[in-house]
C-alpha cells in the first residue's frame, strides 16, 4: 500500500514505516516562535532544563504580532526574546521584517521539511511541500530543546482540484468554499492533500493561502505536492538547492477524497462569527462596513497588493471606510513599491502598516468600533478577534476586499474587474 | 483520581479568542491578571464566579483557533480543574494535556448549568449528582495519557528527559 504525503514525510522524519494512526517521533528541521507565544515558549524552554538549542540556525523568533510594540508590557516580551536570541544563537526576526508565515515561506521551508511552530499558521508552510504544524508553547519548547515531537500521524482528506478559475474568483475563494463545505471541524485532526490538474497550475503563492487557512477547518496540515511550481517559486527566492519534488503514491489510502471544480467557484465571504459560516458575495451584497482589511500572513503577498492597486489606481476609497493595507513582508513591500502598487494604493486612500501581522488578532493598528463592521483578507473572525467583541469581521479574497473599499459596501469584484 | 466541582456550560465553537481574546496579548506575561479575563468574550460573569475544582462543560469544537497556550494555562489558573466537551480542537487538547489540565470527550447535552458534577479520571466515569445521570468519557490516547499522568510535558521531559510514548 502506498503513502500519503503525511505518511512519506512522517516516516521520513521517524525512520519508521508511518502509517496513519501511528504514533511516531519525528526530528524537527525548523521550529519557530512569535511575539505573543514566545516569552512562554521561553519560560518552558527553561522550565524543561534545557541549557541550549537543538539547532540554533533552525530556530527562529519572530516579532511580527505586536510590531513594532503598542504598549510597553509588550515591549518588555520583545525585549525577552531578544535576550534568549543573544543567549542561545537562535535567528530574531525583528518588528518590521514581516509575518512569520510568510518569512518561512520565502527564507527557510524547505520541501520535505517536519516544521512546528507556535502559531496555528504554521500551517502555512504546507503549500510548499512541508509537513508543517502549529502547537503550543510547550510543544515547541521541548522541540527547541530535544530537536524532535511526537505525532499522531494523521489519516488524509484529499481535495482533487481540477478546472480553471474564472475571472473574479481565487485561492482564497477555494479555501472558503471548502471551509464552508467540510465545516470548522470538518478536518480535525486529519491532513488535508491538495491535487490534480488545478493544483499543478496554480503558483505557490496561491498554494500558500490555503494551506494557511487549513487549520480552520481544524486541520493538522494542508500539505500540497512540492513540484515543477514549488521549484519555481524557491529559484524566485534563490533557494532552488531547497528543492525536491514530493509528491503521494497512486496508491495511497485516503480517508476521502473530496472533488473541486475551480470553474465552478464564486466569489465567497464568510460571515461573523465564524470561518465556515460562508455566503456567496453576491447574498451579501450591499452590507455596509467601515473598514477593509488588506494584508496578513493569507493575502498579504504581492500579487495581492497587484490585484489590490489594479482595482483601485486612479479611484478613491468610499468615504466613511478605512482602507488599511499590511504587506506579509518586507520584500513583499519593496517590490510592491518599485512596482507602483504602493504608490496608486496610497492615492486612493490606503492607509500602509509596516509589513507584520498588523489588525488581524486585535491588538492594534485598526481595532473596531461597537457595531463596526470589517470586511478583511484574514484567515479568522471569531468574535472580538479584531479587537471588540461587539464588532463583526467578514473574510473574502483581495479582489473583493478592494471592490468593497471602493464602494463601502460588500461587492462583488466581477463588478469591477 | 476523583474530581468535584461544578458545572459552567458553554455551546459550540469557543475559540482561543473567547477564551483570551487577543486585545489582553499585554498581559501574557502576568498570567494573574490575564486570568481575571479568562472565557470573558463568551460569559463576563465566569471568571468572577468560577471556584478552585470547578468544569468548564462545552459543545462542539472547543479551543478552536489559535495556539496560544495561554488559554489552557488560564483556565487551570482560574481553578478549572478538567474541560468536559463533545470535541475538542486538535493543538488546544494538546497544550491542556501538556499543563496538566485533562480533557473529557462526552455527550455533555446531559449535564446542565450549575449542575454537581463528580468525575473518576482514571475510569472516565462522570457522575452528574445533581440530574443523576451516569456519562462515560471517551479514552484519551495512550501517548497523551503518559503525559498527564506526570502532570504535564515538562514535568515528563524533566523526568524522563525525552519522548518515551
Amino acid at each position: 500500500m502506498g503513502k500519503t504525503i503525511a505518511e512519506k514525510l512522517l516516516s521520513l522524519k521517524s525512520s519508521t514505516d508511518a502509517r496513519a494512526g501511528n504514533i511516531v517521533i519525528a526530528s524537527v528541521d525548523l521550529v519557530f516562535v512569535q511575539d505573543t507565544t514566545g516569552p512562554l515558549t521561553v519560560r518552558q524552554f527553561q522550565a524543561s532544563g534545557f541549557q541550549k538549542l537543538a539547532n540554533p540556525g533552525r530556530t527562529v523568533l519572530f516579532i511580527d504580532h505586536a510590531a513594532p510594540s503598542p504598549s510597553s508590557a509588550l515591549a518588555n516580551d520583545h525585549l525577552l526574546l531578544r535576550d534568549f536570541a543573544r543567549q542561545t544563537g537562535a535567528i530574531l526576526s525583528e518588528a518590521g521584517e514581516g509575518v512569520c508565515h510568510q518569512l518561512v515561506a520565502e527564507k527557510y521551508a524547505r520541501p520535505g521539511d517536519v516544521i512546528v511552530g507556535a502559531d496555528s499558521h504554521t500551517v502555512t508552510a504546507g503549500g510548499l511541500g512541508a509537513f508543517a504544524t502549529g502547537m503550543g508553547s510547550s510543544d515547541v519548547a521541548v522541540a527547541m530543546g530535544l530537536g524532535k515531537t511526537w505525532f499522531r500521524v494523521p489519516e488524509t482528506i484529499r481535495v482533487d482540484v481540477s478546472g480553471r478559475f474564472q475571472k473574479g474568483v481565487f485561492a482564497k475563494d477555494l479555501i472558503l468554499h471548502l471551509i464552508g463545505q467540510i465545516g470548522a471541524d470538518g478536518a480535525s485532526y486529519k491532513a488535508l492533500e491538495f491535487s490534480g490538474a488545478g493544483i499543478s497550475r496554480m503558483p505557490v503563492t496561491e498554494r500558500l493561502t490555503i494551506a494557511n487557512m487549513a487549520v480552520e477547518a481544524g486541520a493538522k496540515v494542508g500539505l500540497f505536492p512540492s513540484d515543477e511550481k514549488t521549484k519555481a517559486y524557491l529559484a524566485a527566492q534563490s533557494r532552488e538547492p531547497d528543492w525536491q519534488p514530493i509528491a503521494a503514491d497512486a496508491d495511497a489510502a485516503y480517508e476521502k477524497t473530496l472533488k473541486i471544480n475551480l470553474s465552478q467557484l464564486v466569489p465567497t465571504v464568510s460571515q461573523p462569527h465564524t470561518v465556515d459560516y460562508t455566503a456567496a458575495v453576491t447574498d451579501l451584497k450591499g452590507t455596509k462596513v467601515q473598514q477593509v482589511v488588506i494584508g496578513t500572513c493569507t493575502n498579504g503577498r504581492l500579487e495581492d497588493l497587484k490585484t489590490a492597486a489594479g482595482i483601485l489606481k486612479g479611484k478613491t476609497v468610499a468615504p466613511g471606510v478605512r482602507l488599511v493595507v499590511g504587506p506579509a513582508s518586507r520584500s513583499i513591500l519593496l517590490q510592491a513599491m518599485k512596482a507602483g502598487y504602493i504608490q496608486a494604493l496610497v492615492e486612493a486612500g490606503a492607509i500602509i502598516l509596516p509589513p507584520g501581522c498588523g489588525p488581524c488578532l486585535g491588538l492594534h493598528q485598526g481595532v473596531l468600533g461597537d457595531a463596526e463592521s470589517c470586511l478583511s483578507t484574514a484567515n479568522r473572525n471569531f468574535q472580538g478577534r479584531m479587537g471588540n467583541p461587539k464588532s463583526f469581521v467578514f473574510l473574502a479574497s483581495t479582489a473583493t476586499a478592494a471592490a468593497t473599499a471602493l464602494s463601502g459596501e460588500i461587492t462583488d469584484p466581477r463588478e469591477v474587474l | 483520581m476523583m474530581l468535584k466541582g461544578r458545572a459552567f456550560k458553554f455551546g459550540d465553537s469557543i475559540s482561543t479568542d473567547h477564551i483570551i481574546p487577543g486585545r489582553y496579548a499585554h498581559l501574557r506575561s502576568n498570567l494573574p491578571e490575564l486570568a481575571k479575563h479568562v472565557l470573558e468574550d463568551a460569559d463576563p460573569v465566569f471568571a468572577s464566579r468560577v471556584k478552585k475544582g470547578d468544569f468548564v462543560v462545552a459543545g462542539n469544537n472547543f479551543g478552536l483557533g489559535s495556539s496560544r497556550e495561554h488559554a489552557p494555562l488560564v483556565m487551570k489558573m482560574a481553578g478549572v480543574s478538567a474541560v468536559l466537551a463533545k470535541s475538542v480542537a486538535r493543538i488546544f487538547f494538546r497544550n491542556a494535556i501538556n499543563l496538566g489540565l485533562p480533557i473529557l470527550i462526552c455527550d455533555t447535552d446531559k449535564i446542565n448549568d450549575g449542575d454537581e458534577l463528580e468525575i473518576d479520571l482514571a475510569s472516565g466515569a462522570i457522575k452528574d449528582i445533581t440530574n443523576g445521570n451516569r456519562l462515560t468519557a471517551g479514552k484519551i490516547p495512550q501517548a497523551m495519557l503518559r503525559i498527564l499522568d506526570e502532570g504535564g510535558l515538562i514535568p515528563y521531559i524533566k523526568k524522563h528527559g525525552d519522548f518515551k510514548l
